[in-house]
């Protein structure tokens, strides 16, 4: 992130990102809430859908909709093949060597539980130790305490500095030969810090430990090369990044996929079922039982397609100008404190006030049309690291502008005003 | 008056600024914690009871404007209430924080009355009942942390 102060609010736009373009692509902005234009910064919680993505899942109910890897008729035909081309653009998407390493889930959650339960329950045995982070969702907390009780092994935590900064010299002290596994988020959901997540995991592997990355806040902002940061397994979901709700991405390299027990039992996940025994299918078929959230898949793979469409280092640059921008605009409000001021920081700013509490806030904001998280953000620990009980929490996506992070500051002096 | 200015009316933003009871009861002889796991308000009510009349009661904890001033307003209303009295109300004021009553006057919720625009903000009506649902809890005597969920 580029200090507030390099940018001054006068200075015109560097790149020629056209975001007013980039918005006509996305319908639900045009409309108002509460006669207010719709301002929306919640992109944390969910990203809003291209319309690309919309009419792709429109037109598969209406023209293609069939179950995938069992029906030899037409339609099935057409449906497979546009499933499996959307496995194949995610591959692209994160780098991953193969297909197979790509496993359709429900969302970031369920595939940390998938590593959880598969990797963890047959990997790990009393005494060892994961490591998490201070920063993690609960969705990359609450799993590991679950194996933990069951396999009886102990979580350690790598604290975080005032800054909402990982500690590395502490994650260093951490790893010790009873180390078994690492899991940290990539962006972390609460307060933006972008987190060295490759020589994090260039520490682990000195010491032969799997490591998992949770990208769920990453994917939407961040250049994704799995193969780059060499990590084991790589979570993220696809309604974070444009895509539907209820389709996720685990990547996993084959090696460890290969080794690792299938998480749920049930169709399409077997080669061959006798009463005796059954013969579980290749990867990555082995993780994905039952029929999958087959529109979803092929939605995601339509919002991979619009991002590839966009220039990066053009989405990016805007996306750093937001933040910076942002930061500048609300550090200049009185009483406003910035909780996490990472030196690497993407999309969130996250914000308290000594006398006024982030759920008023939201519900004035929001009678201004602006959409804002207010609450603990599912990372109660991140809360309680800083000694408050919920934040205001303005998430930016590559569609947001200038514009309407001014309308955020308006709405937040007016919340001040209604307090007195 | 706009929906928002019925939200944080005047007495509603003073209880939040000065909370009436807000303290510890040293000799409490009921006491319940409440939590909202949506969005991290936590209350605690205290409670003396005395041959099912609340002599005294109070509360502490964090939350927002419309939770603190509900468990102020709360405390204030109940103090002299008997259990079977602080039943009815709570009662009462459930119905009218969800948009059940009329606000007809029919019930008797008194100065609760300044709560009933909560029931236009959905995602708030919780914040309001917090209290609410510590105090039924503290009085069941339960033990148990109470839940808005």
């Amino acid at each position: 992130m580029k200090a507030a102060q390099e940018i001054s609010k006068l200075e015109p736009r560097r790149n020629r990102f056209d975001v007013e373009q980039v918005r006509k692509d996305f319908p639900i902005l045009a409309q108002k809430v509460h006669g207010k234009p719709l301002v929306y910064l919640d992109n944390g919680a969910t990203s809003q859908k291209p319309r690309a993505v919309i009419e792709v899942l429109n037109h598969y109910y209406a023209e293609q909709n069939s179950n995938i890897h069992r029906g030899v008729h037409h339609l099935s035909e057409r449906a497979t093949a546009a499933y499996e081309a959307a496995r194949e653009k995610v591959r692209r998407f994160v780098n991953a060597r193969r297909e197979q390493e790509i496993v359709f889930v429900r969302g970031t959650t369920e595939a940390i539980n998938l590593v959880a339960q598969s990797y963890g329950r047959t990997f790990l045995k009393e005494g060892d130790e994961i490591i998490i982070s201070a920063m993690e969702h609960h969705s990359n907390i609450v799993p590991w305490q679950m194996l933990c009780e069951q396999v009886h092994a102990r979580l350690r935590v790598i604290p975080m500095n005032h800054d909402g900064e990982l500690v590395i010299d502490e994650y260093r002290q951490l790893l010790n030969e009873k180390t078994k596994f690492v899991s940290v988020a990539h962006v972390s959901n609460a307060l933006g810090t972008i987190v060295p997540v490759k020589e994090m995991v260039k520490l682990a592997h000195e010491r032969g430990v799997p490591v998992l990355v949770d990208g769920a806040q990453a994917v939407p902002h961040l250049k994704v090369d799995v193969q780059d940061i060499g990590c084991d397994f790589y979570a993220f979901s696809g309604h974070k990044m444009f895509g539907p709700t209820g389709v996720g991405i685990l990547y996993g390299r084959s090696e460890l996929l290969d080794v690792m027990p299938p998480y749920q039992g049930g169709g399409d996940m077997i080669s061959l079922v006798t009463f005796e025994k059954t013969h579980y299918n290749v990867l990555p078929y082995k993780f994905e039982a039952g029929t999958p959230h087959i529109a979803g898949g092929i939605g995601l793979g339509a919002a991979i397609d619009y991002l590839a469409a966009l220039h990066w280092e053009q989405v990016s640059s805007h996306e750093d100008d937001l933040l910076a921008y942002a930061t500048g605009a609300l550090s200049d409000i009185e009483g406003l404190r910035i909780i996490g001021n990472a030196k690497e920081k993407a999309g969130v700013i996250s914000f308290v006030f000594d006398h006024l509490h982030a759920h008023d806030v939201g519900t004035i904001l929001d009678q201004e049309g602006v959409a804002v998280r207010a609450g603990h953000h599912c990372a109660m620990p991140v809360m309680q690291r800083f000694g408050v009980p919920a934040t205001t929490r303005a998430s930016f996506a590559l569609y947001n502008t200038r514009e309407e992070i001014d309308a955020l500051v308006k709405a937040v002096g007016k919340a001040l005003k209604v307090f007195g | 008056m706009s929906d928002l200015d019925e939200l944080y009316q005047e007495v509603i933003l003073d209880h939040n600024k000065s909370p009436r009871n807000f303290r510890t009861i040293e000799n409490a002889n009921r006491k319940a914690e409440g939590y909202n796991p949506l969005c991290g308000d936590q209350v605690t009510v205290y409670l003396k009871l005395e041959n099912g009349v609340i002599k005294d009661i109070s509360f502490q904890g964090s939350g927002c404007a419309i939770s603190k001033a509900s468990a102020s307003m709360m405390t204030s209303e109940l103090k002299g209430k008997t259990e079977a009295e602080a039943h009815g109300l709570f009662e009462n004021v459930h119905r009218m924080l969800t948009g059940e009553s009329a606000h007809d006057g029919s019930e008797k919720i008194g100065k609760l009355a300044i709560l009933s625009g909560v029931c236009k903000f959905p995602a708030r009506v919780k914040c309001a009942s917090l209290a609410w649902h510590t105090v039924n809890s503290a009085l069941k005597d339960r033990g148990e942390v109470a839940s808005t969920e």
